[in-house]
């Protein structure tokens, strides 16, 4: 990650000075537009974000938040007392949300991959088959949670008509969105939105692959499945290792999804965290306690990204 | 192993041809895939298909129904078809204006995206500086933090620019295109870092002794070799901008608004279009599916020369 | 190098596209001149018509009346319900907004305690029209007692028992239910054959709060005491909650798959004809949109639990829609004329009259007559015996937490799970505690 670039052929054109400028400001030239907007848009947005946290930024307020009093650590306090109402249900929610983004992450990842390496080798319908698995990545967000709904009636839906009337799997219809099973759809649906992503990104990583390594293990009678195991599976891990966490930072902070499905309030079992810190800011108008909120998760997320940029970097580097 | 130098040669001996990957390059090649293969490569690429598309059917064929129609029994082909959802979303909602924002914000927000990230990715791939980790690790730490909270914040950053500069980036569709943008560029950028590692250093070491420039040597060498990546990339990020909806609802007004949202008019005091929704969805997503289409033959380009590693 | 060529020129072109974009649009059009022959208003209506395209063409043209008789130009933006709230929450923090915007008549407390609009104080209230103007029942709902409120109402609604004639005949049924006993009774005559007594809302919030609200009101109960705290727990309410979600646990009068609905498709099953009976806000042009023909239904006074509807043992909750002036507006004095136009008697007649809604101005009920049988009886309802809902601060908190806890107590219902007052009390306790944030 840290060599430099040699050059070591110096350009007659330029001085000897200059080119040492430019050659040490340069990286900097190219971050600079990166910069300046995550600036903008995420850096000082974060921190405001941050000092609400610690400001009684309730509707009493927030035409004049400025002036809003500070309150110290008095919104930290409500969201972890697990004893309490709003921080034991917040506790609950996190679980769920863990529970959710592991499983949703994992699925999505792996249904990718498995979508990309299978149609890595061209065959009839093959462009075709991209395209298709793509499709749910390109219709608006709101219309397809709004058909996953519809699919998941109680009375009307077509996973009650597959799984009880045509399959038989199930001896009486099931209630899908409210109860336990709201779980479950809401991870079929994030896994349904987010698939197509993992196999673009896959896909796309496969490319990366030199041929030659396939031709060398094959001469030494390397089968096709061996070559998925020592070759494929090894040269995705750079991609691998930005795409699940690309997908599980998504999925746990997802509010859009659960948000059309569920509303303003998820049932108990699939009441993730956005929709906690949405009631907390946008129906109950206190900034303060969603902030809150907001950066204990994004403390746990540090940790978590932490320890898996850590994990994966050192396994990438032993192999 | 072969040497760098030879690879930039032969990529220096005229420019690259597209059809080349197709043909010869990618794929394992060489031996049939063994029947247990292409068994599971069927019933698993079968499954998967019935899994995308099944909802995609659902939505054409509630989108053929009379409105009553569409929440009532459910059937598999609907009973009786009209194709007037079709001719109503144009006049239920100013569609056609909702679109033509969504594209102009996506199709800006994404090449804007992609060509800032590519030079911050290339910075982070080929060169060694200080503050690298640094820059790297709060970049992926802004999308820890979740959009709900600082949408307000932003918001306000917005209008106090505006107030200040008298640049309205709030309710316009700049403002929302340098949001958009910004979302997707930590990932882009990480993504296109690790897509461009991929590509051998060899490569634009050699541009770099022929005497291209380093800005160059990203167009010529390492930019045609990461191709797939970039467009994967460009994908993600005229994604993230085409289904975002929480801060386009905040930002934007009547004449800016985006699909996204928009669609959400369709749902009004005492009814819901529920027919009109699905056929507007379908509609916008035709081009994007297009899109696709065209975008994929860059997808399984890439690198064509055999001889790198 | 020609693909990098065009995506080098498509990204320049980007670049200029989103400077260029940065004109798009416009945040407010308050000039601020302080002659107001030349003023502009900016006005966020809500959207009440089948779309909202209908509502600019019912808008426009009185929007013309009222440049014509005054000279000041209103710019109106018919805003989605879905983004409204959020809308207005960014227009109170900015000082960038409209200068009048309609709100929902529940939100006008949350609002009113932001302190963003015009408090309709002596003088305020006089250039609209004063108190008296309005009817009594609408200015409930228009903020904190005891305050100038933040809001008048421009146009109301109440709820109403919706049966279906045919199905009741069938079942030998003379007249609807006065009583929720007699609604049961009802209820159990129509339940067969897949075909249920009562369609409700059950994933609903705002539905299951409307009726629970309007149940414990019935039997004496309140959700707030007099110091604007929360006493959910009180007996009142725990047995209003669990009447209501007993239609489903115990009486059987609703499909178990009614816990799941929340996007109106207890409408679509009343008017398919597969449920008898709808509680709902003026539910006729919805009917019609899903099939249902006018003369197919009757529309009657929601039942209570004994003797006859009246203020102190109401019926249906004032459901409506307000009209508030920002305080940061810098037309105040023309805005006020704008809301004193929209609410006359002419305009409401009008306007409440294309909507289907009720006119809250006491001159535009006597000068028009009802136009059919359900705006009588919501007439009706709405004058003698609809009640506001509380009037606090933490009014949608209140309907997000309880709505949720009546949600999930259907949840249970629909999967067998028996609801009784412990349960209640225990959802409706946490949804107690919640609120403290």
């Amino acid at each position: 990650m840290t060599v430099s670039l040699r050059r070591d052929a110096p350009r007659s054109r330029s001085g000897r000075l200059l080119q040492r400028i430019r050659k040490g400001g340069l990286p900097y030239l190219f971050l600079l537009p990166a910069l300046l907007l995550e600036l903008l848009v995420h850096f000082v947005p974060m921190i405001f974000g941050i000092l609400i946290s610690f400001k009684q930024l309730t509707l009493f307020f927030i035409r004049n938040w400025t002036g809003a009093p500070w309150a110290g650590l008095g919104n930290y306090r409500l969201v972890v007392d697990v004893h309490g109402a709003i921080g034991s249900a917040l506790l609950h929610s996190f679980v769920v949300t863990c529970a959710f983004t592991v499983l949703a992450v994992g699925l999505s990842w792996l249904f990718g991959t498995v979508a990309a390496i299978l149609t890595q080798d061209s065959f009839r319908g093959r462009g075709a088959l991209r395209t298709i698995f793509l499709t749910p990545f390109a219709l608006p967000v709101y219309a397809s949670v709004i058909i996953w709904a519809f699919m998941f009636q109680y009375n009307n839906g077509l996973v009650n008509e597959l799984l009880h009337n045509v399959l038989g799997i199930t001896s009486r219809p099931s209630f899908w969105l409210i109860g336990h099973n709201s779980f479950f759809a809401l991870v079929i649906i994030s896994i349904w939105r987010n698939w197509p992503f993992a196999f673009l990104c896959v896909m796309a990583g496969l490319q990366g692959i030199p041929r030659d390594l396939y031709e060398a293990s094959a001469i030494d009678g390397a089968g096709i499945w061996q070559q998925i195991r020592r070759i494929t599976m090894p040269s995705l891990r750079a991609v691998n290792q930005v795409l699940v966490l690309v997908l599980f930072l998504w999925t746990f902070n997802d509010f859009t999804t659960p948000f059309v499905l569920f509303g303003a309030s998820a049932p108990s079992p699939a009441d993730v965290v956005s929709i906690h810190i949405y009631n907390a800011s946008f129906i109950n108008w206190n900034f303060g306690e969603g902030s809150a909120m907001s950066v204990l998760m994004l403390i746990f997320l540090l940790l978590v990204t932490a320890v898996y940029l850590l994990g994966t970097s050192r396994r990438r580097n032993n192999a | 192993m072969p040497s760098g130098l030879g690879a930039g040669a032969a990529r220096r001996a005229g420019p690259r041809r597209r059809g080349r990957g197709r043909g010869r390059g990618r794929g394992r090649g060489l031996m049939a895939p063994p029947p247990s293969f292409i068994w599971t490569r069927r019933i698993v690429l079968t499954l998967l298909t019935l899994f995308a598309l099944i909802p995609v059917y659902v939505m054409v064929s509630s989108s053929l129904k009379p409105l009553q129609d569409v929440t009532s029994t459910f059937r598999w082909i609907p009973d009786p078809l009209t194709l007037s959802a079709y001719h109503d979303i144009w006049f239920t909602v100013p569609l056609g204006r909702y679109f033509l924002n969504s594209l102009i914000v996506s199709t800006s927000a994404a090449a804007a995206s992609v060509a800032v990230a590519i030079f911050a990715a290339y910075a982070v791939s080929r060169y060694g500086f200080r503050g690298k980790r640094i820059f790297t690790t709060a970049v992926l730490a802004t999308q820890m933090f979740p959009g709900i909270l600082f949408a307000l914040p932003l918001f306000l950053i917005f209008v106090s620019i505006g107030n200040a500069t008298g640049i309205p980036l709030y309710g316009s569709r700049g403002g929302l295109i340098i949001t958009y943008l910004t979302f997707s560029l930590p990932f882009a950028i990480w993504m296109l870092t690790s897509y461009f590692e991929s590509v051998p250093r060899a490569l634009d070491e050699a541009a770099l002794v022929d005497g291209c420039g380093p800005v160059r040597a990203l167009f010529r060498v390492v930019i045609p070799a990461a191709l797939p990546g970039i467009i994967a990339v460009t994908i993600y990020a005229f994604m993230t901008a085409w289904g975002e909806v929480l801060f386009a609802s905040v930002m934007t007004n009547n004449t800016t608004r985006t699909l996204a949202v928009g669609l959400a008019d369709y749902s009004t005091q005492n009814n819901v279009y529920w027919n009109q929704i699905m056929a507007a969805s379908l509609v916008v997503s035709v081009p994007v599916v297009a899109g696709f289409l065209l975008m994929q033959r860059y997808l399984v380009a890439g690198l064509t020369s055999g001889a790198v590693k | 190098m020609r693909i990098i060529r065009v995506s080098a020129v498509a990204a320049a072109a980007a670049a200029v596209l989103a400077l260029a974009a940065c004109g798009g649009g416009t945040a407010t059009g308050g000039s601020g001149g302080g002659n107001t022959k030349s003023t502009t208003l900016t006005y966020w209506a809500s959207n009440q018509g089948a779309t909202l395209q209908t509502d600019y063409s019912v808008l426009n043209p009185q929007l013309a009346k009222f440049k014509q008789q005054t000279g000041i130009t209103v710019k109106v933006q018919v805003i989605g319900w879905a983004d409204l709230l959020n809308r207005i929450l960014a227009a109170t923090t900015s000082g960038q907004g409209p200068d009048v915007v309609n709100i929902g008549n529940t939100w006008s407390a949350s609002l009113q305690a932001t302190g963003a609009f015009l408090p309709f104080n002596g003088s305020n209230f006089a250039q609209v029209g004063g108190e008296s103007k309005f009817l009594t029942s609408a200015v409930g709902s228009t903020g904190a007692a005891g305050q100038p409120p933040a809001a008048v109402p421009i146009y109301s609604l109440a709820y109403a028992l919706y049966y279906n004639k045919a199905m009741f005949a069938a079942a030998g049924i003379a007249s609807p239910p006065a009583t929720w006993s007699d609604l049961v009774a009802d209820g159990k005559k129509l339940t067969h054959g897949g075909n249920y007594g009562l369609a409700v809302e059950g994933a609903s919030i705002p539905e299951n709060i409307h009726n629970v609200f309007i149940l414990s009101k019935q039997m004496g109960g309140s959700f707030f005491d007099s110091a604007g705290n929360p006493t959910f727990t009180t007996p009142q309410n725990v047995a209003a909650v669990q009447q209501w979600v007993n239609f489903m646990a115990t009486d059987h009068i609703v499909n178990p798959g009614d816990a799941q609905y929340d996007q109106n498709q207890s409408l679509s099953d009343f008017a398919k004809g597969k449920a008898g009976m709808l509680l709902w806000q003026a539910a006729g042009t919805a009917l019609k949109a899903d099939g249902m023909a006018a003369g197919a239904y009757g529309v009657a006074p929601v039942p209570v639990e004994s003797g006859t509807p009246s203020s102190s043992n109401p019926d249906s909750m004032v459901a409506g829609i307000n009209m508030a002036v920002f305080k940061d507006s810098k037309n105040q004095a023309a805005a006020l004329k704008f809301v004193n136009f929209m609410t006359s008697q002419s305009e409401s007649v009008k306007l409440n009259g294309e909507y289907g809604s009720i006119p809250p101005i006491t001159s535009a009920l006597t000068a028009s007559p009802a136009a059919n049988q359900e705006q009588t009886v919501l007439r009706n309802v709405l004058s003698t015996s609809a009640v506001a809902m509380p009037q606090v601060p933490k009014e949608s908190q209140f309907e997000t937490v309880v709505g949720t806890a009546v949600k999930n107590l259907f949840a249970d219902a629909a999967s067998g799970k028996p609801v009784s007052a412990a349960t209640v009390k225990a959802q409706l306790s946490s949804a107690q505690q919640q609120m403290q944030g």
